[in-house]
């Protein structure tokens, strides 16, 4: 199972991640992670929330260039150890991911976000070794 | 892209295209009667032009052949600045019944003024181009220029009522309702400025709008230079065929020249504009063929007649004759202003050469800005990009390669190392739907 992570594009200027959020608000838009990526003159701002489409479509309306990414959320076990456990399967499992970060969830376990270079293997990959992976709805509880 | 073969049907000779087509002699004679009156009218009304005359020791009876233009003594945007707003006008104000002016950015506006008569000159100049484009009084037309004190909007606006054809004056602006209504009003045709044409093809993509599905079939573009590839990027989008008008407010506005079915250059109105290609830097009037600066004459304007000015505009005008059979000559299509011009570390730099590398790199146009500036004693040319929803990506790394892209495309072309920054959708201004392309802040010494 994926789910649909929004990227925005920001310049790096006072403000705009404050933007982004406004305009999510102001349509009801929940926000499950955030994570900021940045290079000097601009940003990209990685969201997961409870309507992705519905994201994209009130960024665009307030001026914003924003992209859906299937993305894939593991729950990982709540103790010390518990990343770097999970993240040593997926290395001998050798699916190499571009980033990562971790995620509110509202089930009661841990949650990273992961972005694979190859979504579609890693996801048979986890499946195969019986790893769960979790859709929006199980995020939101 | 629509096919740009002739068709009889669309390029048959109308009644009201008969002075486009007619006979040189004729023509020049015409333009001969046309001038004299308009220099004497200048000698006798306008103060500036009056002065020119007296130091160059000119007569307006000295003018005996079309020639003897080059006698007449050259004008400028700035004679317009110095003798604002009222100084270039020829007749008492009772008789103006239309003013328009340039939006100012640099200081004082200039301000241009028509008569009836003016005002009537112009409708028929713009309806002929129309017509040479094969748009009909059938059209609906959409008319996307900003309507106002900017000679576009209300100058096009009159070529298309005198048409006949269906208006819709909906100005710039408000991009996604330019597309419910280009869609619901069943719209044939539109007319404004391309770069904000290519906005609305971006935010109708957006709203799920393919515009080649439409009704819409031709466009009437100017106001702005714009390249080859922007045509064939609009054409390609949206499958209408796209047309280049030329115009400047201190001539008349659009309608100075219209490309005909044939695209293969712009054909003065020659009857009302006598064009001439000097020498930039001497001056010195150039045969047909050969590049230089376009320098215009009104000919029938009784407001403010205008002798020998200066477009600041580079082209040719061509030596052959149009396939399609118009005497009225053409000149080439004006990829460049030598306003326009940027001189950077020694290398001549225009705008429409950064269009066509952002084009080569992503197949797309962006809405860009040209900043220079000096840092460290060097002057340094950026450009800014505004990112559209097609290129962002999650991954900053292409991001960044997108960044790389645009740089390296740019530098092959200019051959000067530029700074490419990327910028949020709607981040750089526009005025009067007209891009501004270039910034200068660079430390004048």
């Amino acid at each position: 199972m994926t789910i649909p992570q929004v990227s925005i594009f920001v310049s790096n200027r006072p403000g705009r991640l404050n933007a982004v959020c406004r305009s999510l608000a102001d349509a009801g838009i929940n926000l499950l992670s955030l994570t900021l990526a940045d290079s000097g003159e601009f940003g990209l701002v990685r969201i997961i929330v409870n309507d992705a489409p519905k994201a994209v479509d009130v960024l665009e309306k307030s001026g914003l260039s924003a992209t859906i990414t299937e993305v894939i959320a593991c729950p990982v076990e709540d103790k010390v150890g518990g990343l770097a456990d999970f993240l040593s399967v997926v290395n001998d499992l050798q699916i190499d991911y571009m980033y990562a970060y971790p995620s509110e969830c509202k089930s009661s376990t841990n949650v990273m976000i992961l972005r694979f270079h190859d979504t579609e293997k890693a996801l048979a990959t986890l499946k195969e070794k019986n790893f769960k992976t979790l859709s929006t709805a199980e995020m939101l509880g | 892209m629509r096919s740009t073969a002739w068709n009889d049907e669309e390029n048959k000779i109308l009644p009201e295209m008969a002075l486009d087509f007619m006979p040189e002699e004729k023509l020049r004679e015409l333009q001969l009667q046309r001038l004299r009156a308009t220099v004497k009218l200048a000698y006798e009304k306008v103060p500036l032009f009056h002065e020119r005359m007296v130091e160059k020791g000119v007569k307006p009876e000295d003018i005996k052949t079309l020639k003897d233009i080059v006698k007449i003594p050259f004008s400028m945007k700035k004679d317009l600045r110095d003798t604002y707003p009222y100084g270039l006008f020829a007749v008492d104000m009772s008789e103006v019944v239309r003013l328009h002016a340039s939006s100012g950015t640099t200081g004082k506006p200039i301000v241009v003024g028509y008569t009836k008569e003016d005002m009537e000159v112009w409708a028929q100049v713009v309806k002929r181009g129309l017509l040479a484009c094969g748009f009909r009084s059938t059209d609906i037309v959409q008319n996307f220029y900003g309507y106002g004190l900017f000679t576009g909007g209300l100058g096009i606006h009159g070529g298309f009522e005198a048409l006949g054809a269906t208006v819709v004056p909906i100005s710039g602006g408000n991009t996604e309702r330019q597309v419910m209504l280009m869609k619901d009003f069943g719209v044939t045709a539109v007319g404004g400025t391309p770069s904000y044409f290519v906005r609305i093809i971006d935010v109708a993509e957006k709203m799920g709008v393919d515009i080649s599905k439409l009704n819409v079939k031709r466009g009437i573009f100017g106001a702005e230079p714009w390249s080859d590839g922007m045509r064939d990027y609009i054409e390609e989008k949206t499958g209408i065929k796209a047309y280049d008008i030329y115009g400047l407010s201190e001539i008349v506005g659009p309608g100075v020249g219209c490309e005909c079915e044939c695209r293969d250059g712009i054909h003065i109105f020659e009857d009302h504009f006598y064009p001439e290609i000097v020498d930039p830097e001497t001056l010195e009037p150039l045969p047909d063929g050969e590049e230089g600066e376009l320098v215009i004459s009104t000919l029938s304007k009784r407001a403010m007649p205008i002798l020998r000015y200066r477009t600041r505009d580079i082209t040719a005008i061509e030596k052959t004759k149009c396939k399609c059979g118009r005497t009225i000559r053409r000149i080439r299509r004006i990829g460049r202003r030598s306003d326009d011009m940027i001189i950077m570390r020694g290398v001549n730099v225009f705008p429409s050469q950064i269009e066509t590398a952002l084009l080569r790199a992503e197949k797309a146009l962006p809405h860009y800005q040209i900043v220079l500036d000096t840092k460290n004693n060097m002057d340094t040319l950026e450009v800014k990009v505004e990112v559209s929803r097609d290129m962002v990506s999650d991954s900053m790394s292409d991001m960044e390669q997108l960044n790389k892209k645009f740089k390296h495309s740019i530098e092959q072309i200019l051959g000067i190392s530029v700074i490419v920054t990327l910028c949020e959708p709607d981040s750089l201004p526009r005025s009067e739907g007209k891009a501004k392309r270039v910034i200068d802040n660079r430390k004048k010494i």
